[in-house]
């Protein structure tokens, strides 16, 4: 229904075999760092960059989604970066959508990276929002800021920094440039050096009641899933895909095969 | 309540402003996966939209919100009411 030029599906071809024959990659890590961030904001650019060429593309089990994956070292602390689709909300409509919202809801890395477009970002917000709802161990990778000069715009990263309650660290990726105090803010976050303090958005009295009683209910038929507190807040809105996957007992299985895949 | 107010007939949708003109949003006439697709991507009560070009088939058409464009359905855009800006 919406259409701008981004990577809905875009990737249709079937490269699932490929993941076996790069096992030899994967030899173990320190950290796992998810990178989130809507379409279009240099999300893959903060990939590369990060990662050159100790990276290999697969898709996510059983859909045709590419997924990339790589590692980098610091300070001799192996950190495994995975690149998310772009998504601009964590209601997933899309099932690149979903993929980027069961990763980070249940997959549960230990820190979610989000890159925002600064010339857009008070859209790019939102999805920065939802991530802060669920995790606390977040940077947010304030990327193109030079255009966003170049457009006039002048954002204060301390005062977004204050205001989120998490790193914000200004870059321009495809010139590599704050990519270096981006992984000092991802490695500090990471060790616990940096504390975060994330906002969360005020919720009405009533909301939060209706949500405490709820999640009692939620977790009896889910089992002891994380965020359960997020399930509940979903089933409130009336999101009928999270309340079929609760009821089939889909959010349950996958809660569990996330966990065992995050130690891959 | 919001669908009350879509009874009166004086308002307007999204889908009837026409490239140059700008408008506010007022409010969804939606609900479900659609309303939140639409509130995701930045059509909030009280934001400015701009309509700034049309494709050649007449569909979809561009809209400037929040500093970025985003191209929306005839089908889609009706769901927004909006107030016509004149400047």
């Amino acid at each position: 229904m919406v259409m701008e030029g981004n990577n809905l599906n875009a990737d249709k071809k079937g490269y699932s075999f490929q993941q076996e024959s790069h096992r030899h990659l994967e030899k173990g890590h320190d950290y796992l760092v998810a990178l989130a961030g809507n379409p279009n904001t240099g999300k893959s650019t903060v990939f590369n960059a990060l990662t050159g060429l100790h990276q290999h593309v697969g898709n996510w089990p059983g859909k045709t989604v590419a997924r990339a994956e790589g590692y980098f070292k610091h300070m001799g602390k192996r950190y495994k970066l995975i690149d998310l689709p772009g998504t601009y909300s964590l209601h997933a409509t899309a099932i690149d959508e979903e993929i980027a919202r069961n990763f980070i809801l249940f997959t549960r890395p230990d820190i979610v990276v989000v890159v925002v477009d600064s010339t857009t970002l008070e859209r790019n917000l939102n999805l920065v929002l939802q991530v802060l709802e669920i995790t606390d161990r977040v940077v947010i990778c304030l990327n193109l800021i030079d255009e966003a000069t170049r457009k006039g715009l002048k954002i204060d990263e301390k005062q977004l920094s204050f205001d989120l309650g998490v790193p914000v660290v200004p870059t321009v990726a495809n010139a590599g440039k704050g990519l270096n105090d981006l992984v000092k803010a991802i490695a500090g976050v990471a060790s616990g050096k940096i504390h975060t303090n994330p906002h969360h958005v005020a919720l009405n009295p009533e909301i939060g009641k209706a949500i405490d009683e709820i999640t009692p209910y939620v977790k009896r038929v889910a089992g002891d899933l994380p965020n359960t507190r997020w399930i509940a807040m979903r089933l409130l809105e009336g999101d009928n895909r999270i309340r079929e996957a609760l009821e089939s007992g889909e959010l349950a299985s996958l809660a569990k095969s996330n966990q065992d895949g995050r130690r891959e | 309540m919001e669908f009350e107010l879509s009874k009166n007939p004086g308002y307007k949708t999204l889908a009837e402003i026409s490239p140059g003109q700008r408008a506010i949003v007022i409010e969804l006439l939606v609900r479900g996966m659609i309303r939140h697709r639409l509130l995701d991507l930045g059509l909030l009560p009280g934001t400015e939209v701009e309509a700034v070009m049309k494709s050649p088939l007449g569909t979809p058409t561009a809209y400037r919100i929040r500093g970025s464009l985003l191209a929306l359905r005839p089908e889609d855009a009706s769901k927004v009411r909006v107030q016509h800006m004149h400047s």
